[in-house]
């Protein structure tokens, strides 16, 4: 059988926002040999109304390259077609997108476990941090790191 | 002595009160375990981000690294809290 033809994975850190359509039509496209494409989209949430928006910050030169080593491990893990990662910064409000992960591949199995290996290292790994914003403007505080992130990276590695 | 570009980011920046700097780094801090310990000794703003061991990681010319990582080669070295993106 031929050997999946692997494209580069498609990286961005951006203020903007993405159009998930677009990202998963430019992965597709010109490939008839692709069976899956599982896609994950991470979003803002208002915490019951008490958020008014998310500040991510980030470490510019160092998230694009954390992100490519963790999506070449994913390449290395499974065999896909391709892979793309979209992570914002800045001001993010309720409802608005923060993440993109998109991973294709000739079967579902490959495009699942890898969209979701790429979210908990991406969530362990890569640096941004969120500062949250209170309806009525005032800052809150940093967002804790959560344990259960590191767990669920963990079960990655065992065995 | 030799060239450091130090980066911080999130509360570890908020508490030293700066994004960057550049310093002059004796040759006997040899690690990033080093460079916090002296690091520490340079003020209370310092003292204040690294006061709880263990919490601040470190990354070495924009890679993940432990405490015990050498320093020697780097010309950046950034400190942070845990991560929280995705």
């Amino acid at each position: 059988m031929k050997p999946l033809t692997e494209t580069k994975p498609r990286i961005a850190i951006q203020r903007e926002d993405f159009s998930i359509a677009a990202e998963v039509e430019a992965l597709l496209r010109g490939r008839h040999d692709l069976g899956a494409v599982v896609t994950f989209t991470g979003l803002c949430r208002d915490e019951g109304g008490r958020l008014e928006a998310l500040e991510l910050e980030h470490y510019p030169g160092m998230a694009e390259a954390e992100i490519a080593r963790v999506a070449a491990e994913a390449s290395a893990r499974w065999s896909l077609a391709g892979v793309t990662v979209i992570h914002r910064y800045g001001e993010i409000r309720p409802g608005e997108n923060i993440v993109l992960v998109v991973t294709a591949a000739e079967h579902r199995r490959a495009a699942f476990e890898a969209a979701e290996f790429l979210m908990d290292f991406l969530k362990t790994r890569a640096p941004f941090w969120k500062r949250e914003r209170l309806s009525g403007g005032a800052f809150g505080e940093w967002v804790a790191a959560k344990e259960e992130d590191d767990t669920a990276a963990a079960r990655w590695c065992k065995g | 002595m030799s060239r450091l570009k130090l980066m911080y980011f999130s509360w570890v920046r908020e508490r030293i009160g700066r994004a960057e700097e550049e310093i002059e780094v004796p040759a006997e801090v040899a690690t990033v375990a080093d460079l916090v310990r002296w690091l520490k000794g340079r003020g209370e703003e310092y003292a204040h981000a690294f006061e709880s061991e263990g919490i601040v990681r470190a990354a070495v010319d924009r890679v993940h690294a432990r405490p015990d990582a050498p320093i020697a080669q780097a010309r950046e070295v950034a400190f942070f809290p845990p991560m929280t993106g995705g």
